[in-house]
């Protein structure tokens, strides 16, 4: 059984899934009980769970993603809201010198099952403060484990998946799309971690990507099918530690050719590993350099066009798919 | 004593009489040995470091004894304890062997952390050890949500928090203060702060790093209640513990000690020049060193005599060097457990072997 839900809707789901199966978890961060949550995510729930379940904190993410891993080390598993990924940055000390380490340094003592989750990535004219995409950030750490779901029905299966996880979970919401919609399976739908999606299938060449650049690509897919004749795989990471090599090798194999895309800067991201990757496991395979897709090395602009001149394009993605394939780029 | 604090002499105590606490002449014998014993034991842990025995910081407690011993004395079964890296002391108090201590310290397999740590980062969880964090004010929070599960999770325990002076001065302390007096106003947070106020942030005095010296009266901004206590009497730090951690245990609110006390040692293992005080100053410390009032209290009250002190500084002794045997003739880790205990559950490493 399967019914449409938004991004948002599913996403709530499954933290009232998991809620109502283990009195341990429970919701906490800035304004997301009474206020209902900036992005409205946990909107009434405060109402249905009540304030020791659903914990409005003040604005200081250090000292209560700290105190969430005082209590994950406790035995109770903390779902925190970041308002929005671009504050972790204050709770940084506490996610990887402390929720990180805690296990290697207790020697297996302790265990953190503490989920931090809010909107990740940009496109909606933030700017430059409200505007990162953090998977090569958290995704560098051991101790952590780090997801970026994008279908709705994935959200939800991650969610719970990540509830259930005795470690910390970094799990970064494509905040732009919490309102699209997607099939999202009815009950317990966990969907495992390490496990990557393939979105499309294709033959001639992959497109790898995770969070909402994955619909830019399926869009790409779309147009190089029509006016190219290519056929395209659209391979969606959705974990970014674990991380799927399998899924890329093997999609690799069987196409020769490669385009890794991410809406973060080039240096150091998500698709240099994916880059590497491949020359390590599928060098004999490939039939053309792995091409790259970043964001441009700025801080987010505001202005409509500059932030969308920002992240990659269509048009970016549909050319470096057009290089790898030898064919004129358009 | 020097004026630390700006609180006048005694940093602000009210002196006591001596024996104003009618502690039996036993339990005073018995804190006495627990102070040895940990004296002994950071002694041992100096000589290791100066013989390339060990390794990294080594942070003692030398001074301070009278402070975790005192209120470790009122730790009940289920009570949590957390710390910084000053934490050899809490581990060897909550029962931790002194063995497996000093073979964390010697870096051994048979550590208590299994050499993953070191002397930063003791954890006897079982016992209620949750830990000895390396980021200044960084465990302060998690302590905080630690006594927040003790009471989500309908028990009676409390959470005894360690914290320096200097670390009053992150932003994680204030942050974690102001949820715990949040908190604790539904009853929700028994958590005791105990300031180990020693008057230094390594090299760097209390009035050089805040305008407001009065630290006890930090809470006061988070609504947590607060007192001061001489922190080298260990009579005095009984009757604190004894009388806030009930107090903490029935209402479920947070309070605050601030104990004023000195380390005599320097602040790390390594730092063989003390520019930033005097000798004159350490040495008037020394006057009040909490193993020497106690045992000039015992001796006068003739709760012990010179032939008992002896006796029991003899077997700490023992005790002492049959834990540096011990960890010496110990096993380096093995290399396997390199790869072990980052993650729980069955992916533990993601890396190549
Ligand atoms: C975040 C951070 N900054 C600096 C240090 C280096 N450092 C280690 S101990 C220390 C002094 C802390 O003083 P206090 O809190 O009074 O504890 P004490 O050492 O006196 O027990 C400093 C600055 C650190 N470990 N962590
Ligand atoms: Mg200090």
């Amino acid at each position: 059984m399967a019914e449409t839900k938004t991004y948002r809707e599913a996403l709530r789901e499954a933290m009232v899934h998991e809620m109502e199966r283990d009195e341990n978890v429970i919701l906490m961060g800035e304004d997301i009980g009474v206020y209902g949550g900036t992005h409205l995510i946990t909107d009434g729930l405060i109402d249905d769970w009540g304030p020791k379940r659903v914990m409005d904190t003040p604005i200081s993410e250090n000292g209560f993603t700290g105190a969430a891993v005082g209590m994950a080390m406790m035995g109770m598993r903390p779902i925190v809201e970041m308002m929005t990924w671009n504050f972790s940055f204050l709770a940084a000390d506490q996610i990887i010198q402390h929720a990180a380490k805690l296990r290697y340094f207790s020697g297996g003592q302790v265990q953190v099952p503490l989920v931090i989750r809010g909107p990740n990535g940009g496109g909606v004219q933030l700017s430059a403060q409200h505007t990162h995409s953090l998977e090569n950030f958290y995704g560098h750490f051991p101790g952590l484990k780090v997801v970026a779901p994008v279908t709705p029905n994935d959200v939800k299966g991650m969610m719970i998946t990540a509830v259930r996880d005795p470690n910390p979970v970094i799990f970064l919401e494509a905040g732009a799309l919490y309102g699209t919609k997607g099939e999202v399976e009815e009950g317990d739908n966990a969907v495992p971690f390490g496990k990557a999606r393939v979105a499309r299938e294709g033959d001639d060449v992959t497109l790898i990507a995770y969070g909402r650049q994955v619909n830019l690509c399926l869009r790409v897919a779309d147009t190089l099918e029509e006016e190219d004749g290519v056929s395209v795989e659209v391979i969606d990471l959705r974990s970014i530690r674990p991380f799927d090599e399998d899924a890329i090798v093997e999609s690799v194999e069987k196409t020769h050719r490669a385009v890794a895309v991410q809406e973060q800067w080039r240096w150091f991201g998500v698709a240099s590993e994916v880059a590497a990757i491949i020359q390590d496991r599928a060098f004999d395979y490939l039939d053309a350099p792995v091409e790259r897709v970043s964001g441009a090395e700025v801080p987010a602009p505001y202005a409509r066009n500059l932030e969308i001149a920002a992240f990659p394009s269509e048009k970016q993605v549909a050319n470096a798919a057009r290089r790898v394939l030898y064919m004129e780029e358009k | 004593m020097p004026e630390e604090n700006g609180n006048g002499e005694n940093g602000g105590v009210e002196a006591r009489e001596e024996g104003s606490v009618a502690t039996s002449a036993d339990r005073l014998v018995d804190l006495y040995r627990e102070m040895v014993t940990v004296r002994r034991f950071e002694e041992a842990c100096q000589r290791g470091f100066r013989q390339g025995k060990i390794g990294g910081y080594l942070h003692v407690y030398i001074g301070q004894e009278a402070v975790a011993v005192g209120f470790l004395d009122s730790f009940k079964e289920g009570d949590k304890v957390i710390t910084a890296y000053r934490d050899h002391p809490h581990a060897l108090l909550l029962g931790s062997d002194p063995k497996n201590v000093m073979a964390e310290l010697y870096g051994r397999g048979s550590g208590i952390v299994k050499g993953k740590g070191g002397s930063m980062h003791l954890f006897d969880v079982e016992r209620g050890m949750m830990g000895g964090y390396g980021i200044v004010g960084g465990h302060i929070p998690i302590g905080v949500g630690i006594a927040y599960a003790l009471k989500y999770h309908e028990t009676d325990n409390i959470c005894q928090l360690y914290l320096g002076d200097g670390a009053m001065s992150q932003g994680a302390f204030h942050e974690a203060a102001n949820l715990a007096g949040l908190w604790g106003k539904d009853g929700q947070c028994p958590c005791l702060f105990i300031v180990e106020n020693n008057q230094y942030g390594m090299g760097t005095s209390v009035e050089r790093t805040t305008a407001m010296t009065d630290l006890a009266a930090k809470f006061d901004a988070y609504g947590i209640e607060h007192e001061k206590v001489d922190g080298m009497d260990i009579d005095a730090v009984l009757e604190a513990a004894e009388r806030l951690t009930e107090q903490v245990r029935e209402t479920g609110k947070p309070y605050a000690v601030e104990a004023l006390t000195y380390r005599t040692a320097p602040h790390g293992a390594g730092d063989f020049f003390e520019k930033y005080r005097t000798k004159e100053e350490i040495e008037e410390w020394r006057q009040r060193d909490p193993i020497g009032i106690l045992e000039k209290k015992l001796l006068e009250s003739e709760a012990a005599d010179e032939e008992k002190l002896d006796e029991i500084k003899g077997e700490a002794k023992e005790q002492i060097d049959e834990a540096v045997k011990f960890a010496d003739e110990s096993e380096q880790p093995p290399i396997e457990e390199l790869y072990t205990d980052v993650y729980a559950g069955e992916d533990e490493y993601m890396g190549e072997e």
